[in-house]
């Protein structure tokens, strides 16, 4: 889908031209909620866990500054180097350069949000070093020149038929071959001899103990692990807000995610990397990337709390229905809509007013965001910094006046059932989209408060 | 400023009033049988169990059920005569014509079926993820509840690399399919030893 | 006890019913109930839309209305829920946060303040119950399927006190059915979508009627309905609680 220029509303509107497409993209999301949700009901102290993780993580944010700071003296006395970037761009800057010195220009990477987020596999294709992703998800948006449309499963949005054919023309499948079990078998003897060959290794990080010094990275695939322990650099990526306390609070978070996140009691490998093998050199990079914009904002903090699960992309009703390329930016969904603004108020205005603010991903996420609330504040800040459509704008002073205002109200109602005209679901008259799949109510001939003047004394 | 000095002082003007930390979770207490538990969510993410009561038992078994499998290695020294010698210090590349490697597990997790493996039980890290298969053997009795009694145990190990796994390597990338095998082994048995 | 009762605007102008039902109810419960006559609106329209700071009129107005009840009594989980959370006064701050503390939704103060036990409504029909996400997640007027909890239904409570109903049950049982406010026309693609999956789901297990403790999710949702001229219709469920059908 070509997002450029348009916003939420438009690009959903594209989606929905396929209706049988919509039906399966919010069934295949929606087993992966309820897989979620008996996963959850397996754990009868499911929210005391949540509570506990979410009073962990508000921890971190208060004490982020010391946590960082013990995490790099810990990871470098276990012999990593530990980089820090402000932006996107000092990001991939510090990852060029790393492979630069190892004269490495081809190289295999494991799923990262982070690095999604900075656009490094563009960054690194200009500067002529070929990235393979190795997450198979991602492998498959790689080939087919797309963004990932969901943080966990990548290319939920595309039909096992299309993969089948970008494997035909990329792999040399044959033509028609649309077996999930074929096609997996040949990413994977694909994707062995990148592995195999690649001299460098780029992973993101779930989470990062500053009391240790170590990362920890979860994949089903096991994806990140042959790259590390086959390269001869490691270069991971973080997000500063990643760190943890103690390594006993990964039990906490590794109880929480993949139940979150599929419905598994655990990711296949959760792999605690400590130290660099002996003969290899191990990287971090810890990137700020507006994250200490985001801090600063005391109403959209904690969107920070984050563990990148994905469970309120497959809980929310209208990322079921809109897909993740909805939303223009690398995190889809409810969280990506509170946290791109903070990133690009004007260009990610439209992405809080794309909810109904239903807060079933406030209720699913394992470290407790307050996401629907979060999206209401949005709403208002955005108005404010004069980022909302004039038109509506116009529209919400008419209805103020009105409604404040008890004689108007009565006769504007009393004269065209007023409403009718001018409420939400009538904003603009010429094209009413109300009436595009849906009748008007019917107009009564009193109003309540009409009747009531006339029985109040019955 | 450096971005490091920067990103701190960033930090440090913004970060919130200091909030404690929770008081630790622990296992809540229950009933449940843990080696059942272990075995039931094992079988669920694609893995198998097999109950053994000795080496021979496993020997026998590795010999009649990966009777197919040429390149067998194995940490075990008591599985010696059932797997290639002297296969530990070479290039990790190499291992990526083994067929099976059969490797020990410092412990197991009941409530996801997680084993505990650190590096020096795998020789190589690249061994458990770069093999066909993978067989892990752990004692019975060293199957806890939770993680968190698994983090009470780990307690401040000191150790390189270390990773949980459960069961084999999977993707459901495509549509949703549970496919067993994406990248690392495509079977794991696990030896449950008295 | 004397209750205030607060009728929405799109329930006075549009579903004047659903409020009779109401005042029907809290005086057959012997409630004294009053209903201020210069009341508007709860001001969510302008707010959800992000233009909050254009409400404190509306919250002016309601603070004037509504200041010295027992209860504020109203057939609307998602007003109920707004002034709950966001009635500000600047010269009165007391009396909103006085106002915040006593409003009901009308189902919650059946159960939790009059601790109804009995009614004596029958309504013969098979009725799905369309849980409106203000009144659920916001006002927790029922379990919620995302949350480990034991299972309660303030509303299903209701309505299994009334004879002849027979409930039916959904796929899926509180997903939102994309009203959302000017979310219905600022995304009207997905807002369609959702209602209409909502109503099939209805349909699909046998509903005659769709009720709800919120009218604008079952406009959305009659909208969806009549386009479609499916016989299924929608009822507040203040009229199935008031219902004497036979």
């Amino acid at each position: 889908m070509n997002t450029a220029g348009k916003d939420h509303a438009q690009l959903s509107d594209v989606f929905n031209e396929d209706e049988a497409r919509v039906n399966w993209h919010d069934e295949t999301l929606w087993f992966v909620r309820a897989k979620r949700d008996k996963a959850a009901h397996n754990i009868p102290e499911w929210e005391s866990l949540r509570e506990n993780a979410s009073q962990i993580k508000d921890n971190v944010l208060s004490n982020l500054h010391d946590y960082l700071i013990s995490f790099e003296a810990n990871a470098e006395k276990n012999g990593i180097k530990v980089h820090w970037a402000s932006d996107a761009e000092e990001h991939n800057k510090i990852v060029h350069a790393i492979l630069k010195e190892q004269g490495v220009n081809r190289i295999v990477k494991s799923k990262s949000m982070l690095t999604e987020e900075c656009h490094l596999n563009e960054y690194l294709q200009h500067n002529n070093i070929e990235v393979i992703d190795t997450d198979l998800g991602e492998r498959i948006v790689q080939l087919a020149e797309e963004p990932p449309s969901h943080i966990v499963l990548p290319c939920i949005h595309k039909k096992k038929e299309e993969i089948g054919e970008l494997f035909h023309e990329h792999l040399g499948t044959p033509e028609g071959m649309s077996d999930p079990v074929f096609l997996t078998a040949a990413a994977r003897v694909h994707l062995r001899e990148k592995f195999i060959t690649r001299k460098a290794a780029i992973t993101g990080v779930n989470f990062a103990v500053a009391e240790t010094g170590e990362f920890v990275v979860c994949t089903n695939e096991g994806n990140a692990d042959m790259g590390a322990h086959l390269a001869d650099v490691h270069i991971a990526c973080m997000g500063i807000e990643k760190i943890i306390p103690e390594r006993k609070h990964l039990a906490v978070f590794l109880r929480l995610l993949a139940r979150s996140a599929t419905g598994q009691p655990i990711t296949t490998y959760s792999s605690h990397f400590k130290k660099p093998r002996p003969g290899q050199t191990m990287h971090i990079i810890l990137v700020d990337n507006g994250r200490t914009t985001q801090l600063s904002r005391p109403d959209f903090r904690n969107s920070l709390k984050c563990i990148r699960c994905g469970a309120c992309m497959n809980t929310c009703p209208v990322y079921r229905r809109s897909g993740g390329h909805s939303y223009h930016t690398a995190i889809a969904g409810p969280i990506g809509s509170i946290l791109a603004p903070n990133l690009d108020m004007k260009k990610y205005a439209d992405l809080p007013f794309a909810s109904t603010l239903c807060g079933s991903c406030t209720n699913v996420c394992p470290v407790k965001i307050n996401i629907h609330e979060q999206l209401y504040k949005w709403r208002q800040v955005i108005v404010k910094e004069g980022y909302a459509d004039p038109k509506k704008a116009m529209a919400m002073k008419a209805m103020e006046f009105t409604l404040s205002k008890p004689g108007v109200y009565r006769s504007a109602g009393k004269t065209a059932r007023w409403f009718l005209k001018n409420t939400p679901f009538a904003v603009n008259n010429k094209l009413n989209p109300w009436y595009k799949q849906r009748d008007m109510p019917e107009v009564p001939k009193q109003s309540f408060g009409e009747w009531y003047k006339q029985h109040k004394n019955d | 400023m450096t971005s490091r000095e920067q990103i701190l002082s960033k930090i440090k003007t913004h970060q919130p009033e200091l909030t404690s930390l929770p008081a630790p979770l622990t296992t809540v207490p229950g009933t449940v049988n843990l080696i059942e538990l272990f075995s039931s969510v094992l079988v669920s993410i694609g893995g198998a169990v097999v109950e053994a009561d000795s080496y021979e038992e496993i020997k026998n078994y590795i010999k009649q059920t990966f009777k197919d499998q040429k390149r067998i290695i194995s940490t075990l020294k008591e599985l010696a005569d059932v797997s290639e010698q002297g296969w530990e210090s070479q290039d990790p590349h190499s291992y990526e014509n083994v067929d099976l490697a059969i490797i020990q597990a410092h412990f197991g997790v009941a409530e996801n079926a997680a084993l505990w493996i650190t590096e020096e039980l795998m020789h190589q890290r690249a061994v458990p993820f770069i093999a066909q298969q993978l067989a892990v053997v752990v004692k019975r009795s060293s199957i806890l509840a939770t993680m968190h009694d698994a983090y009470i145990r780990i307690g401040n190990a000191e150790y390189g690399f270390g990773t949980f796994i459960a069961g084999p390597s999977k993707t459901a990338d495509i549509e949703q399919s549970l496919v067993l095998g994406a990248h690392g082994p495509k079977g794991m048995t696990i030896f449950l030893l008295p | 006890m004397t209750v205030a009762l607060f009728i929405p605007c799109y329930i006075d102008q549009f579903y004047p019913n659903a409020a009779i039902a109401t005042l029907n109810l809290l005086k057959k419960l012997n409630v004294d109930v009053v209903y201020p006559i210069n009341q508007t609106c709860c001001g969510q329209p302008m707010a959800n839309s992000g233009f909050e700071h254009l409400t404190q009129s509306c919250n002016d107005l309601f603070v004037k209305n509504f200041s010295g009840f027992d209860y504020i009594v109203s057939p609307s989980g998602s007003c109920t829920l707004h002034i709950k959370d966001h009635l500000h006064s600047d010269e009165q701050e007391d009396l909103a946060l006085g106002i915040r503390s006593k409003i009901y939704e009308l189902t919650e103060f059946l159960t939790d303040i009059l601790k109804v036990e009995h009614l004596t409504a029958s309504f013969p029909h098979k009725v799905g119950m369309h849980q409106s996400c203000h009144g659920q997640r916001g006002l927790m007027l029922a379990q919620m399927s995302e949350l480990v909890q034991e299972p309660y239904s303030k509303p299903m409570r209701l309505l299994n006190m009334v004879s002849g109903l027979e409930m039916i049950t959904l796929n899926r049982p509180d997903e939102c059915c994309g009203f959302g406010g000017t979310f219905c026309v600022a995304e009207e693609a997905v807002s369609a979508k959702m209602g209409k999956d909502r109503v099939a789901d209805h349909v699909a297990n046998g509903a005659e009627y769709i009720t709800a403790a919120d009218m604008s999710c079952l406009m959305h949702m009659e909208g969806i309905l009549r386009r479609q001229n499916s016989n299924v219709k929608v009822i507040h469920i203040a009229e199935i609680l008031d219902a004497q059908e036979y």
